[in-house]
């Protein structure tokens, strides 16, 4: 007698048939009926017309039926609404019931009839059953406030139950605090700002409590709750790392990676120097490695997670590699991920271990695995420098096998390996073109075809192998394509007689028979190239290009942070933040490590950050097109942009013209934001500057036609506009800085800021700032190392800039830079580097290279930092110079509320080498005359009229001649309070600006 | 939460499904059936699918797919976990997992599973309080039912819901007062071509089959409790006791449960129990290949390795074999190229050997790929890692219980690379 007779009647009349039975007096045919009911639903078969007739049997003191009916109601309910409201008052009944099992379930089910006439009924008696004298009940109502929460979200808030189960956080029954705490955390996902959880000290010491004592299910909810908590302090930090640690010997494995999720994420408030610190690094491997012998399912998410940790702390897991070898009856999924965890835990201790092993996988039957175990050796070889050369013995002994597969991958990853040691293992190329006919797949054929292109001196036959690859060049795909023409047209410079013909072809099915602009353009570019220069072109295309980095792969440590905080969840399992694939419409929240006590984040106050200049607030940015892309389209993505970016005539007189402009542009950008009526529109003219006799640099000298000669030149630059409140430094900054620390010499130094964030720079973070010393400017950078690996060869390059700064001498970092290191670096900068036009003027684009990488960054520059000490102008000179100035070379603009006397203000700007000529006093004016000279030599003249006597007017009128760092002299909104404490006089500055060339 | 669970057989029927919440449309399954479709082998199916309203997370047991859907963040390992306890529930109530089981017990299932879950989240997951809210189906309560009407389904709330132990009812009794524990030790390993072990650890539980009347308290101890530093405890285990005396002090569950597992890691001395010489060859140009197969044992502290079955899956270039046991019985399934050997057990005077000649395909280039020989064994009375439990007491009740310890060492993945 089984169930099985329940799916036998599949005679056409078995409603009709279940209809009669299920009305039949008999007790036990109706139990019956409802069983072949259930059983018919439970296949998907449609048997909601026997609504009335089932729930008519609802009203039993037999349970099981009881159970039965509950469970059709729950499925069919909702097709039914009208027919749902006739079990209500079953329902409602049954709440009351004096066994406790009977009002959980009647309040179970209730939640579960999706049906919003039912809900309102609903109501009374969940209140009741949240108080209920039974735990059991009460914990069945926490869930069915979730449920109900589900349907009707505002019925809930309305009626109060949140606050209801708010309070059973602090229930006597752990039960019923894991349930509360479960229903809680769902109905929180989807109000992310409900702050719903609001954890503090004595619900934390409340869920501990009960996490000893609930189960296991119940556990988790708990766990995954305190994950979301940041603790005060370290000291608090580890009581509940104590209290939480002894769940990672629990059987089941959720609560065990829950429990993972709290310990990685509190202890990075742990000082490291501590005992416990230590301790809990080495209980957490025990519960990680026991993962891996669970269900292959189990073992997945596991690994997945394992992945994360060993990214973060790969400490723990060091001495586990062997725990992570391939069983070759894994489930590929398994085996794919240990093989990546392998690669990262490969260390020079291990390696050979490592090597052998993959090796062995290199021989398996799955493809797949094989192919990522070649790969692998491949990773092994540019992440360990002491095994590259077994690595590569290794590939060589593969390639031997001929297995095409292996042979092609090995290829991919050779190239790498010439990538990262150039010179080295070249001897190898003779095995590699052997080969060449068996490679069918786009990826090996162009990591063929670059080594050919790029050993092209010493193949003997490159032109031929190339030239084969070269008859069927429209069916391969892209890759290939853009390869072989990279590699024929490296081939030409290398082997320039005898390639001729071969370049010719190339170039022509690359630019005129194919479809593809990237093809084309590429094309083109190299023809250009070679037509015009050979020598720039040899320069470009055969450029050193810099070593490729070791972890390819890591995941940014911005997200990788994120991830360790969501452990366990499908987000650890994706990699990717929660953000990126839960459904719209609920916000995610952000989670973030709480910080490490006593690291310096909190010790930065408001206030500093506040009066971080205008700089910081621009946003580093990446180097823009030119470099890059030339890189790319030659495909070596890493040149770096000084060695090719397009020579660009330089000269002074750019400079100079573009000082002008983009100064006044600048200018005009910031009119809307402070009183626009002091500026004069004439700056808006295209009428270039006309140059005065005191022009000291360049070739432009005073001739009117060399003025008309870069007659239109403003006009054609873009709008600076949006560029202009990055400038930073200007007067504003040297007042606001003197003001507040009282110092009246020296130049403003304004706070270091982060120019190139470690997650865009794989873990290198650079903050700094620009000073000028004792009449040199100086950069001084702080390289934090927020990888876990160490970084060594530091070297810097500037591209050309609008001053010609370049470094004065190498970068000074000598020891190598272990994680979670800070040096700090002051380079002295000269001014007689290459120029060019930058946009904006003061923009200054670098590149860091390090032995990971090449970064790229620019930042900005105080134009402050190029006022010389010797910028004095002698009276006479000055008032001559001061006439012959036109008057469209003329700026001129408001301070507000600087409280501020001419002598104090004299003094602020002295120590900025902004030097007072002469004063006079007009009425209630001061009037300071001021000479700035810049490094190329070019003089700017000022006018600085400051109002005394007015009690009313508060506002300082500055007219500065040097004009980038005009814009910066206008006080934003935000450091307007500062003015006003800063400077307690009122006066009223007004300040005519006239720049002399 | 788990919204929804789907069983779905090898032939890809969906032959159960079960909503917790609101309803979900059986075709989000298809995402499930598109990945069974492109896994080469049943079990290579990912364990988590995205679709794009739901993720699919499922488990594979006894040839059925256990398919969870879910639509919020939930933490993956707890569905997983999850969807072992229904199959181990099921288990234990129909004795097999199987579909045919399923469907026989179709309403069972469904009426444990909708005490398992309420709303998504887990209710009632402990076989003793499941027990006594669901009767298990038996011959005798099927024919009773009938007769007198009654169900299976219990009418009392089940007082292991709320205790503080919940995992044990109170009230039990018993005429004969017996605690049995097995500790069953698994050896994983890895042997490389030379014979040397790459890497090799102990998977080992002690289950208890433990039938007490009343409330007893046991406790267990070691002779060499420092094997085990990397342990799981049943719930009922007291933790801080463990910790603080190295001593397992528990209030058991009725009946058959897992009281511990542990991990005895590589970096500790693992005994290899046999060793395998062998000689696998294929000749470049030639149609023969030659197999030689020989067992032995090694570190076995003097105990004899039986049942012993060794299977290897070879190359697929290999047509057939011609090969002679010295004992025990060989086939090989030329389809599958499964090769397996029953050997039995291993006499240290006259050591198994498997000889003779594969034949290949003729022409076809030497097969590149090394088969890899995965062996089993067991041995009684044996706990490889040497653990030895030191003895057994019990407070709380007056009468004395028969006790009883039996050890055994098994292989797990035991595999030898050639």
């Amino acid at each position: 007698m089984t169930d099985s007779k329940y799916f036998t009647t599949t005679k056409k009349g078995e409603i009709f048939e279940l209809k009669a039975e299920l009305n039949s007096d008999k007790k036990e045919k109706k139990k019956e009926a409802v069983k072949k009911v259930i059983a018919s639903m439970t296949v998907g078969k449609d048997v909601s017309a026997l609504f009335p007739d089932v729930v008519n049997c609802m009203q039993t003191d037999n349970l099981e039926l009881k159970k039965l009916v509950y469970l059709y109601l729950m499925n069919y309910a909702k097709s039914q609404p009208d027919m749902a409201i006739m079990a209500v008052n079953t329902f409602v009944k049954d709440c009351e019931d004096p066994n406790p099992l009977i009002r959980a379930l009647a309040v179970r089910t209730m939640g579960c009839i999706r049906v919003d006439k039912i809900t309102e009924y609903l109501c009374e008696p969940l209140r009741k059953c949240l108080k209920d004298e039974d735990p059991y009940v009460r914990k069945t109502a926490a869930v069915c406030v979730a449920k109900l929460h589900d349907i009707n979200a505002q019925l809930v808030e309305d009626q109060g139950f949140l606050d209801t189960l708010k309070d059973l956080i602090s229930d006597s029954n752990p039960m019923v605090v894991a349930n509360a705490v479960a229903a809680l955390s769902e109905i929180a996902e989807s109000h992310p700002n409900s702050n719903l959880l609001d954890l503090n000290p004595q619900t934390i010491n409340k869920l501990l409590t009960a996490l000893n004592e609930c189960t296991e299910w119940g556990q988790i909810f708990i766990l995954d709750c305190l994950a979301n908590y940041t603790p005060r302090d370290d000291r608090e930090s580890q009581s509940i790392c104590e209290r939480v640690t002894p769940r990672l010997s629990h059987a089941n494995s959720a609560v065990v990676l829950s429990a993972v999720k709290v310990l990685m994420k509190f202890m990075e408030m742990l000082p490291k120097d501590l005992d416990y610190y230590g301790t809990l690094l080495k209980k957490l491997a025990p519960p990680l490695v026991t993962l891996l012998s669970a269900e292959p399912e189990l073992q997945y998410v596991a690994l997945r997670n394992i992945n994360l940790i060993v990214q973060k702390r790969p400490e723990i897991l060091k001495h586990e590699m062997k725990v992570f070898f391939v069983k070759y009856n894994d489930p590929i999924y398994v085996k794919l991920e240990k093989l990546d965890i392998m690669i990262r835990l490969a260390s020079q201790a291990n390696i050979a271990q490592v090597l052998a092993e993959l090796k062995e996988y290199a021989t398996e039957v799955d493809v797949d695995f094989v192919r990522k175990a070649v790969r692998a050796i491949g990773r092994c070889a540019i992440k360990v420098e002491q095994s590259a050369e077994r690595c590569v013995s290794t590939l060589l002994d593969l390639i031997q096998t001929k297995v095409n597969y292996v042979v092609q991958e090995a290829i991919v990853v050779i190239k790498d390996i010439f990538r990262k040691y150039p010179n080295k293992y070249e001897s190898v190329i003779a095995t590699l073109c052997e080969n060449l006919d068996s490679l069918d797949e786009p990826e090996a054929r162009a990591a063929m075809i670059w080594i050919v292109g790029e050993y092209a001196e010493r193949i003997d036959n490159a032109d031929e192998l190339l030239e084969s690859f070269l008859e069927g060049f429209h069916d391969e795909s892209t890759q290939v394509q853009l390869q072989l023409l990279t590699a024929i047209v490296k081939l030409f410079l290398k082997k320039p007689t005898e390639t001729q013909e071969l370049v010719q072809q190339v170039l022509s099915l690359a630019t005129q028979d194919s479809d593809n602009p990237d093809l084309r353009d590429r094309g083109y570019i190299y023809w250009r190239l070679l037509s015009t220069d050979p020598v720039a072109a040899k320069e470009v295309v055969l450029a050193e290009k810099p070593l490729i980095s070791e972890e390819t792969d890591l995941i940014e440590p911005t997200l990788l942070d994120e991830l360790i905080c969501h452990i366990g969840t499908l987000a650890s399992v994706y990699h990717k933040p929660p953000s990126a694939f839960v459904e719209g419409g609920r916000g995610v929240q952000h989670k973030r490590l709480p910080a490490r006590a006593g690291s310096g984040e909190s010790a930065e106050s408001p206030d500093v950050g506040q009066a971080v200049s205008a700089v910081s607030d621009a946003p580093p940015a990446v180097i823009p097109s030119q470099g890059d892309l030339l890189g790319d389209l030659l495909n070596l993505d890493l040149a770096p942009p000084t060695s090719n970016v397009p020579p660009v005539p330089s000269s002074m007189q750019m400079g100079a013209m573009d000082l002008l402009g983009g100064g006044l542009d600048s200018l005009m950008g910031d009119e809307s934001e402070t009183s626009a009526s002091h500026y004069r529109t004439e700056v808006q003219s295209p009428q270039p500057p006309e140059c005065s006799e005191r022009e000291l640099g360049g070739d432009v000298g005073g001739s009117p036609a060399m003025g008309v000669s870069l007659g239109g030149a403003p006009v054609g630059m873009p709008a600076g506009l949006g560029a202009a409140p990055a400038v930073g430094g200007g007067l504003g900054d040297l007042f606001d800085l003197g003001g507040g620390v009282g110092v009246t010499a020296g130049s403003y130094i304004p706070p270091k800021t982060v120019w190139l964030p470690a997650m865009k720079a794989k873990g290198l973070e650079i903050s700094g700032t620009f000073a000028r010393r004792s009449g040199v400017i100086h950069m001084d950078l702080s390289f934090t190392n927020k990888a876990m690996s160490v970084m060594t060869d530091f070297a810097i390059q500037f591209n050309k800039n609008s001053f010609g700064l370049a470094p004065a001498g190498p970068l000074q970092v000598l020891t190598p830079l272990s994680p979670n290191q800070t040096v700090d670096v002051s380079l002295p900068l000269s001014t007689t580097g290459p120029v060019m036009k930058m946009e904006p003027l003061n923009n200054l684009q670098v590149a860091v290279k390090n032995n990971i990488d090449v970064f790229y960054f620019s930042c900005q520059y105080p134009i402050s930092l190029l006022f010389v000490e010797d910028g004095k102008m002698d009276r006479q000179v000055f008032l001559a110079t001061w006439k012959d100035i036109p008057s469209e070379n003329e700026a001129q603009f408001q301070i507000k509320d600087c409280h501020l006397n001419s002598d104090a203000a004299s003094n602020k700007l002295q120590g900025s080498n902004i030097f007072t000529v002469a004063k006079r006093t007009v009425d209630t004016q001061d009037m300071l005359y001021q000479s700035v000279k810049l490094t190329n030599g070019i003089w700017m003249l000022a006018e600085l009229r400051i109002q005394t006597g007015n009690p009313n007017s508060t506002d300082l009128e500055v007219g500065v001649i040097f004009l980038s760092g005009l814009n910066s002299n206008l006080p934003s909104s935000r450091r307007r309070t500062s003015w006003h404490a800063l400077l307690s006089a009122p006066h009223h500055l007004s300040l005519t600006t006239q720049s002399v060339f | 939460m788990i919204h929804s669970l789907f069983l779905v057989n090898a032939t890809g029927d969906i032959f159960l499904e079960k909503h917790w919440k609101s309803v979900v449309s059986r075709s989000v399954c298809d995402y499930f059936f598109e990945a069974q479709e492109r896994a080469t082998e049943p079990e290579n199916i990912p364990p988590v699918i995205p679709t794009p309203h739901h993720y699919l997370i499922s488990v594979l047991r006894h040839r059925i797919y256990f398919v969870a859907v879910i639509q919020s963040e939930v933490p993956p390992l707890f569905v997983i976990e999850f969807l072992h306890r229904v199959v181990d529930t099921f288990q234990d109530y129909f004795g097999v997992c199987t579909e045919a089981a399923i469907k026989d017990n179709v309403v069972v299932v469904y009426e444990l599973l909708e005490e398992m879950l309420d709303n998504g989240f887990p209710l009632a997951t402990e076989s003793n309080i499941l027990k006594e809210l669901i009767k298990p189906p038996t011959i005798l309560r099927t024919v009773v039912n009938t007769i007198t009407g009654s169900t299976n389904v219990g009418e009392q709330l089940p007082t292991g819901q709320l205790s503080v132990v919940p995992w044990r009812r109170t009230g039990v009794k018993y005429t004969n007062n017996e605690a049995y524990f097995d500790v069953v030790e698994e050896i994983d390993a890895i042997i490389d071509k030379s014979g040397s072990t790459i890497t090799a650890e102990i998977q080992g539980v002690i289950d208890a089959c433990v039938k007490l009347t009343g409330m007893p308290d046991l406790t267990l101890s070691f002779m060499n409790p420092r094997l085990l530093d990397d342990v799981s405890f049943h719930p009922c285990v007291r933790f801080k006791r463990w910790e603080a005396e190295r001593i397992l002090s528990f209030i058991p569950p009725d009946g058959n449960f897992r009281l511990l597992s542990y991990h005895v890691s590589s970096q500790n001395l693992v005994a290899i129990p046999v060793y395998v010489k062998h000689n696998i060859t294929f000749r470049e140009g030639s149609s023969q290949g030659r197999f030689d197969l020989t067992l032995g044992p090694k570190q076995t502290m003097g105990k004899a390795v039986e049942s012993v079955l060794v299977s290897s899956q070879l190359p697929r270039g290999v047509l057939n074999t011609s090969l002679n046991p010295s004992q025990g019985t060989y086939t090989f399934d030329p389809v599958t190229k499964l090769l397996s050997w029953d050997v039995g057990k291993i006499n240290p005077q006259k050591l198994p050997s498997l000889k003779g000649t594969m034949s290949l395909q003729a022409g076809a280039s030497k097969p590149d790929e090394n088969p890899t020989i995965n062996i089993q064994f067991k041995i009684q009375q044996l706990a490889i890692s040497g653990l030895k439990v030191n003895r057994l007491d019990m407070y709380g009740e007056k009468y004395k219980p028969f006790k009883g310890i039996k050890y055994m060492t098994k292989a797990g993945k035991f595999q030898v690379r050639t």
